[in-house]
Formats: C-alpha cells, structure tokens, sequence
C-alpha cells in the first residue's frame, strides 16, 4: 500500500501513474491481435515493455524506403532513455499497431514520430513514479538511463523497467501535454545513427514484399484489358492448355487473371493467353491533354489565398506579365512492380503488402470483398519505394480475389507492364498567372489560376480488382491535397489565387511525392523569376525584397552562400560562340506554407544545337526544424533533388486513345548514372524546434529551378515539363 | 533435371529449361538477393555474376546458366561478413528502399574486378543501365569508389 508521504510526491506526477501503481494489470502486453490495445490515446498501443527490458514500438506509419523506420527508434529510445539496439519496431500491422493515416505527405516524423514521443514520455514519468514508489525516494531525486531508473542523489538505489512493467501494461493515457525532455540532453536524436534496415538491403537478407512466401502458396498474373474501358468477351483457355502447372485461368467479369504453381508458369500463361475485349477508345488525344483539362467540368472553385484586391490592382499596374505553365502526367516508376500475398481462409483474411496505408487497405478490402473488419489482418512488409500510392493496393485487392477463388494463398507480382501501364497517375496540372509590378518594380498585383482534379481526401483510389470484377467500390478520386503550394509565400498586398477543381481527369490519380506542391511552387517559382527578369532585379534579391519569414530568409541566403551565387539579373550576358551555355536558377519555398523551408540554386548547361539539358549540381538550404538524423534527413534531399531532375527533363506518360503506351523503361525513361547532378545539402538544424517532414519539400524546388538556369543560361523559359530537347529547341528557335 | 553451381552449392533442379534465372534463384533456391525488377533486362535488380561477368538473371533461360559459376548478392557476404564492396555500400548508407542496390553491387563488383581503379565517368558508365528510383546515385558512386581503394588496399 502506499503510505501517505509517497502519495505527496506522487500527485506530482499526475494521478493517472497512481492507478497503474495500484492496479498492476497483469494483461500480456503483446498478444498477437488478440487485444492489444490499438486506439490513438493509450500508451499501451505505442509501446510494450518485456520482463528482460526490451521494448517494443508500433507504429502504424511504415517505412518506405525514407529512413524512418531508424528515426522512429530514435525519437522513441530517446525520451523512454532506453538503449537503441533494445528497441524493436513493428510497422503497419493492422491487429497490433494504430491507425496513424497513411505513410504520406513528409508527416511520418512530424506527426507519427510527436504521438510516439509523447507515449514514450508519459510512460517514462509512469516508470519513474513506480520506481519512487518502490525504492521509496522522490521521483525529483531519480533519473533515466539505459532502461534503468536510479537515484540521481542519495544512496544508490536503482530498477530496472523490466522489472517495473515487464510484459504488463501501462494503463494510461497518452498525456499530450507531458513534458518532453529538454534537446540540450538528447544523445540519441540529432545523431546520424546508420540506418538499421542498410546492412540487410545490402546482403539479400532483408525481406520484401517480393520476398514473402507462404506455404501452400500460389502464383499469379493478372492479365489487364487492352484498352482501359473495355470488357471482357470472351476467353480461349486452349490458348493455354499445354503449360504444366497452371492452376486456374479466374475470370470474374472484366477482371482475369492466371493461377499456377510456378511463377514462370504463370509468367507464360499470362502472355499467351487469348481473349477477346471490346473496342473502347475515350481517352483524350495526349496532344491536345490541357484543351481537355481546361474544358473538364469544374467541381468547385477553391480560393487559397486572396488579400487587397488583386482585379483592381493589376488595372494599375505600370505594367503586367502574364504566363501558362503545365506540367506532365507521371507515373511513380517503382523499380520493383507491386506485389502481395493473400491467404482467404475459414472468413479470415491474411494480408502481406506493401501497402503505405494498411489501415485504410483494410477497409476497403472489408467494403469491396464483404469481409467483417474485425476478420481482415494486413501485414506490412516493404517494397520497392512508391513515393505515393502505387499499385501495392490493387495488387492486394488481386490476391485478396484469387485466393478467394482459388481457396489457397495467392501471391500476384505485377510485371513491369502492368506497374507502368495500370499504376494510379499523378495527375496533369495547368496553371495560369497574372502579375503587376508597380512603379519602383515591386510586385502590386498577383493572380493565379490552376486546373487541377478535385480530391476526397480521405478515400484511397478504388482498387482495380474491384472496378473490373464489378465489387463494391467508392469510384471517389484522390490525387492528394494537391490545392497546397497554390498560395505564394511572397508579401505581395493584392492576391487571388484560384484552384479550379475539376470534377475527372484523365488516369485514375492518386499521390506522387511532393503532389501539387510541386507542381504550384514550379508555376510560382518560374513565374516570379520571370518578374524579377522583367524588373532586371537579381533573382534571390528580388525574392527577397518580397520576403519577410527570417527563416525563409535565412534559407535563400544559405543557399546562395553555398552555391557562390553572383549577385545580377538573369539572363547572365549570353556568349554564343560555343554551343553550350551555363547558367543558375533559384527557387524558394516553405512547405504548405507552415512547415519546412527550401531554398535551391541549379547550375544548368545548356546546348543550344541538340537542346540537351544537363544539370551539373544543385545545391539545397534545407531547415526542416529538429532533425532526428540529419543524415537521413541529407539522403532524403538528394533523393528528392535527383527524382525530381529526371521528372523535369524526362518523364511524361504516353498513352493513344485506349491505353498507356509507354509501358517500361524504355518508353518512359529516367535519369541515369551518367546524367546525375551534385547535389550538395546545407542543412540546418534546429532542436528546440519541431520536427518537421523531410521527405518531400526539397523535390518541390528542382523544376522551378532548372527553369530558371536555363533562361539564365539561354535567355528562353520553359513552361512546360518535362523540359525534353524538343521543347528546348522549338523554345530557342522562336526567340531567334 | 538441370545442375547449377550457385555461391559454390551445386543443385539439382527438376524444372522447365526456358524458365528464368531470376525465378530458379528466388523461388527454388530462396535466394532473394537478386530482385525482380522489368524481366526485360533494362533495369539492373536482377544482375548475378556469371563466371565472373554482370548478367540479368531474367532474361538468362537457366538452361544456359547450367555448368556455368553462378554467384549472387548472398555470395558475397553476410552482413556479419561483408564483401568489401557491400561493406562501402553500408558505409557509404548507399541504400534508400535497396531494391536495386543488388544490381549496384553486383555490377560494381563486376567492375572492379576488372577495372580496379575506376574514374568517376567509368563508374557511372558501368552502372548507366542499372536504374535507381530512390535517388541514392551520389551515395553509389562514393561507396564504388570507397570500394576500390578498399580492394587496391587488401
């Protein structure tokens, strides 16, 4: 029992650590889905601390391939103050860990990793309040260390948290208001620790989704229609008769699909199967793509920004400029197809995806297959990075469907065709923009307009199992909050800013990283150099003379100072004597316009007789608040910066009337090593700030950029990506 | 029934000739270091040694790999053993997702076995077939090099 005395110094601490006191549930911590609590508010749900003092973290947010599964453990390890090879992560299990929304939109630190920190910190100060009660000391005279709490002051006296709690449960609530440990005392956040999944990756010891095998497990193919919209007529399953170990050849409406017991079986079958679809050819020709989308119905407009009166102004004005900028349809380009595994048994359902939204995964799969929640488990294992929503949920919805059908588990890997062919899209954005400059050049009027779809946001893109074989589904579009960015982070003092939101665009869309922001911060970031060239003001200053967020500031001169920026207006003096022309451009942006800023600086060359671009380095100011790993958060922005270089200069989906047409790599290519900039990373750091997301707002900087440099360089803008040779010559020969 | 010698095993394998490589080595021999990426040879995740030489398992019939010296990612090391090269990778965190990082390594390794002080242009000639996604292209040239002065050492 507690004596009174140490109730006193327990009050401190809040009443709920008296209950876990007293009660000492002795629950098992970890029974594998079965009643592990799950619901955002328990700590229980966040952590679980065994007898021999390992702890488990769950999280429902997943690691894509960006670092976080390592900086998850940190921020977790560091406020519990347990050490970090005593902590496991189980990432995305639908039974054990709790819905923190998808793995989406840079908030799995910012957000997933805050919820993590503040369970962690209620479950330290629970431990210390135990340990104070067992040892009989204030808690104020005890401290952490290593999994142990002891007497800071006093005779020494310690015990350990696996003696406290070991495989019992907290019982607590997560305090949100708990207090964090100062960053002065971190030791393990802050730190480049090496990332823990990098030695397996590098071995062929780490699993993939790829990598998952069941037992009694089938494989499959899914064989897609020729034209998107067509039906399915009929099948010769003669086609396929000879090839030993096919299964089954599953039709169910519109969807079909081959099962074998080998994969190469199943490779084959798929291709020689025979069958016969109906003609449908309504897709949009791809030459007139933005006379299509400035003609889709409009759903609603959305104004992001609108300040003074913008109409009034530009009427004013000493004089305007005016611009449209558009920027392709991409594919995510996955280097491993999406994959799954589905095991249909007994009204149970087992899961293994790579999906970055299980949770979400599991509902739909509840509400297109008619199978209870509570009946439905989705693993996460990695796949190849997605960046966005790729295919892993369709390739879920197919396995799901298969071994249904077949009564055994079915693993569907998607070929190269079907990922580049049948992936959800990032959409197509057009964007039009209107500026006054007054009489000293100063921006007075900004006026923006962009098309794009519009977004239910909490719905994923309907799985295409369950389009074509004519399940339950939600047809609603998501292609991401794709509106943020729209508004200008410039002190301009009459703006209107209007999103066109339209009601359908041309591929089902979904999310690619960095969506929309992107896009609107390359339209913005082009066009406001286009002002500060009309004003022949030098880029960064003429940003500047527009800009009062120090740390925005702050950024822009980093990046400067690190890329030996020149102060002067673009175009630099063009020599014409050779053919190839160097020049830089600058782009600013701060994240959404509330969280993480970026400032980059592209060095181009330029060769006006081909029109080749090659960037040679880019160079990114990047203060994303506290790091956790600052050299996850340095692999994060060269990523972003080198991804985004090959979407500017060379992707752009290709379709006819029917179908996608640029179905690998060869018809839709990427950067390769040879064409590779330097990508050179100042990163500043913050630790009494709050962390923000690092995995996409420094792709957000790279087209803008490079549009930039090369005006800069050949005194041409590009407006539309991607920048191929083509559109580089076709530019240059209409200035001359 | 076809015989393969992979990291110094021999099997023997009852399956059809025309099947890929990449199939043989991930689903009968669990080995799951070399990644199915395009089965059309254009990517790189697949890349095995074949008597000492780059080769894209999912274009190679295992009928022509029969006899042949066959070494995979597993065959270089383990990560309590790493091959030098997988060593500079992991040092380097030359790693994103990872799924093409076989393909770096093993063409990597081809390379510096027959070119053991590479220019930065060899290197990235070496890997301009091989396709990373992730954008870890910066940290793959530095671990190639880190590798090679590694190797010129031992």
């Amino acid at each position: 029992m507690l004596t009174t005395t140490r109730r006193d110094f327990l009050k401190g601490s809040g009443s709920l650590v008296v209950t876990f006191g007293l009660v000492g549930a002795v629950r098992p911590a970890h029974a594998q889905g079965g009643g592990k609590p799950v619901a955002l508010d328990e700590v229980d749900t966040f952590l679980a601390i065994r007898a021999d003092g390992s702890v488990t973290v769950y999280t429902g947010k997943v690691d894509l391939g960006t670092g976080t599964r390592t900086a998850l453990r940190q921020m977790a390890a560091e406020e519990l103050d347990v050490a970090l090879d005593r902590m496991t992560l189980v990432e995305g299990d639908t039974a054990t860990t709790p819905d923190q929304g998808p793995t989406w939109g840079s908030l799995t630190v910012q957000n997933g990793g805050v919820q993590i920190r503040q369970a962690a910190a209620t479950a330290r100060r629970a431990l210390v309040a135990a340990a104070a009660d067992k040892l009989g000391v204030p808690a104020a005279d005890l401290e952490t260390k290593n999994g142990v709490v002891s007497v800071a002051r006093g005779p020494a006296a310690s015990v350990a948290y696996g003696e406290l709690i070991g495989d019992r449960e907290f019982h607590l609530k997560v305090d949100k208001a708990v207090t964090l440990k100062d960053p002065a005392q971190y030791t393990l956040v802050g730190k480049s620790i090496p990332r823990v999944d990098v030695p397996a990756k590098c071995t062929g010891e780490f699993t993939y989704m790829q990598d998952v095998r069941v037992p009694g497990m089938l494989h499959a193919r899914v064989v897609r229609p020729p034209a998107i919209g067509a039906a399915l007529q009929s099948v010769d399953e003669k086609s396929v008769a000879g090839i030993k170990g096919l299964v089954k050849v599953v039709r169910v409406q519109n969807f079909l699909a081959v099962v074998a017991e080998r994969e190469w079986a199943a490779v084959k079958a798929a291709s020689r199967l025979k069958a016969t679809w109906s003609r449908w050819s309504e897709l949009p020709a791809q030459e007139s793509l933005y006379d299509h989308v400035r003609k889709t119905p409009v759903n609603k407009d959305e104004v992001t920004l609108t300040r003074g009166d913008a109409a009034a102004a530009m009427g004013v004005a000493a004089r305007t400029l005016a611009a449209t900028y558009d920027f392709a349809i991409h594919t995510h380009g996955s280097i491993g197809p999406s994959c799954a595994v589905a095991d249909f048994k007994d009204g149970r359902l087992t899961v293994w995806t790579a999906s970055q939204a299980t949770h979400w995964l599991r509902r739909d799969l509840s509400a297109a297959f008619g199978i209870p929640l509570d009946r439905i488990r989705c693993l996460y294992a990695d796949g190849a990075g997605c960046y966005g929503r790729n295919g892993h949920e369709d390739a879920a919805a197919d396995a799901v469907l298969l071994s249904r059908e077949l009564g055994r588990p079915v693993r569907v890997q998607w070929m190269r065709h079907d990922e580049h062919g049948w992936d959800p899209k990032g959409p197509p954005t057009l964007v039009e923009l209107k500026a006054g400059l007054d009489g000293a050049d100063d921006i007075l009027a900004w006026q923006s307009e962009f098309w794009i779809p519009k977004a239910i946001i909490t719905s994923q893109p309907p799985m295409l199992a369950a389009t074509l074989a004519g399940l339950p589904r939600k047809d609603d579009i998501n292609p991401g909050n794709i509106f943020q960015n729209s508004a200008i982070p410039y002190s301009v003092p009459n703006v209107h800013a209007v999103c066109h939101r339209l009601e359908s665009t041309v591929f089902r869309p979904s999310w690619i990283r960095t969506p929309g922001r992107m896009q609107n911060t390359y339209a913005n970031e082009a066009f406001m150099d286009e002002l500060a060239a009309a004003a022949q003001v030098d880029p960064i200053q003429f940003r500047l003379r527009h800009l009062q967020d120090p740390r925005g500031v702050e950024v822009l001169r980093a990046a400067a100072a690190k890329a030996g920026w020149i102060t002067r207006p673009s175009p630099k003096v063009v020599d014409t004597s050779t053919p190839v022309a160097t020049g830089r451009g600058v782009t600013y942006v701060k994240y959404e316009n509330v969280r993480t800023y970026v400032a980059a600086v592209a060095d181009v060359e330029v060769n006006r007789n081909t029109g080749d671009i090659v960037v040679k380095r880019v160079v990114v100011a990047h203060d994303c608040g506290q790091m956790i790993n600052p050299d996850g958060v340095r692999q994060q922005v060269e990523g972003n910066v080198i991804q985004t270089v090959s979407r500017t200069l060379k992707e752009e989906l290709k379709w006819n009337r029917s179908r996608v047409t640029s179905v690998d790599w060869r018809s839709y290519p990427i950067l390769k090593f040879p064409d590779v900039p330097e990508v050179d990373v100042v990163l500043l750091d913050r630790p009494k700030e709050p962390p923000w997301g690092a995995g996409e707002p420094s792709a957000a900087v790279v087209p803008s950029a490079i549009s930039n440099a090369v005006f800069d360089a050949v005194g041409v803008r590009l407006r539309s990506v991607p920048y191929t040779p083509d559109k580089v010559r076709r530019a240059l020969g209409a200035k001359a | 029934m076809i015989t393969l010698s992979v990291n110094g095993k021999t099997h023997r394998l009852d399956i059809e000739p025309d099947t890929p490589l990449l199939y043989v080595l991930r689903d009968d021999l669990a080995l799951h270091g070399p990644k199915f990426g395009c089965g059309l040879g254009q990517c790189g995740a697949c890349t095995v040694l074949l008597d000492g030489a780059a080769a894209r398992s999912c274009v190679v019939p295992v009928s022509r790999a029969a006899g042949r010296n066959l070494v995979t990612l597993e065959g270089l090391g383990s990560s309590e053993r790493p091959h030098p090269v997988q060593h500079a990778f992991i040092e380097e965190q030359a790693a994103q997702c990872g799924y093409c990082v076989n393909g770096m390594i093993m063409t990597s390794k081809a390379l510096l076995d027959r070119t053991p002080d590479p220019s930065d242009r060899q290197i990235r000639q070496a890997l301009a077939e091989n396709l990373c996604r992730c954008g870890t292209h910066q940290r793959i040239l530095a671990a190639v090099k880190r590798a090679a002065a590694a190797m010129r050492r031992a």
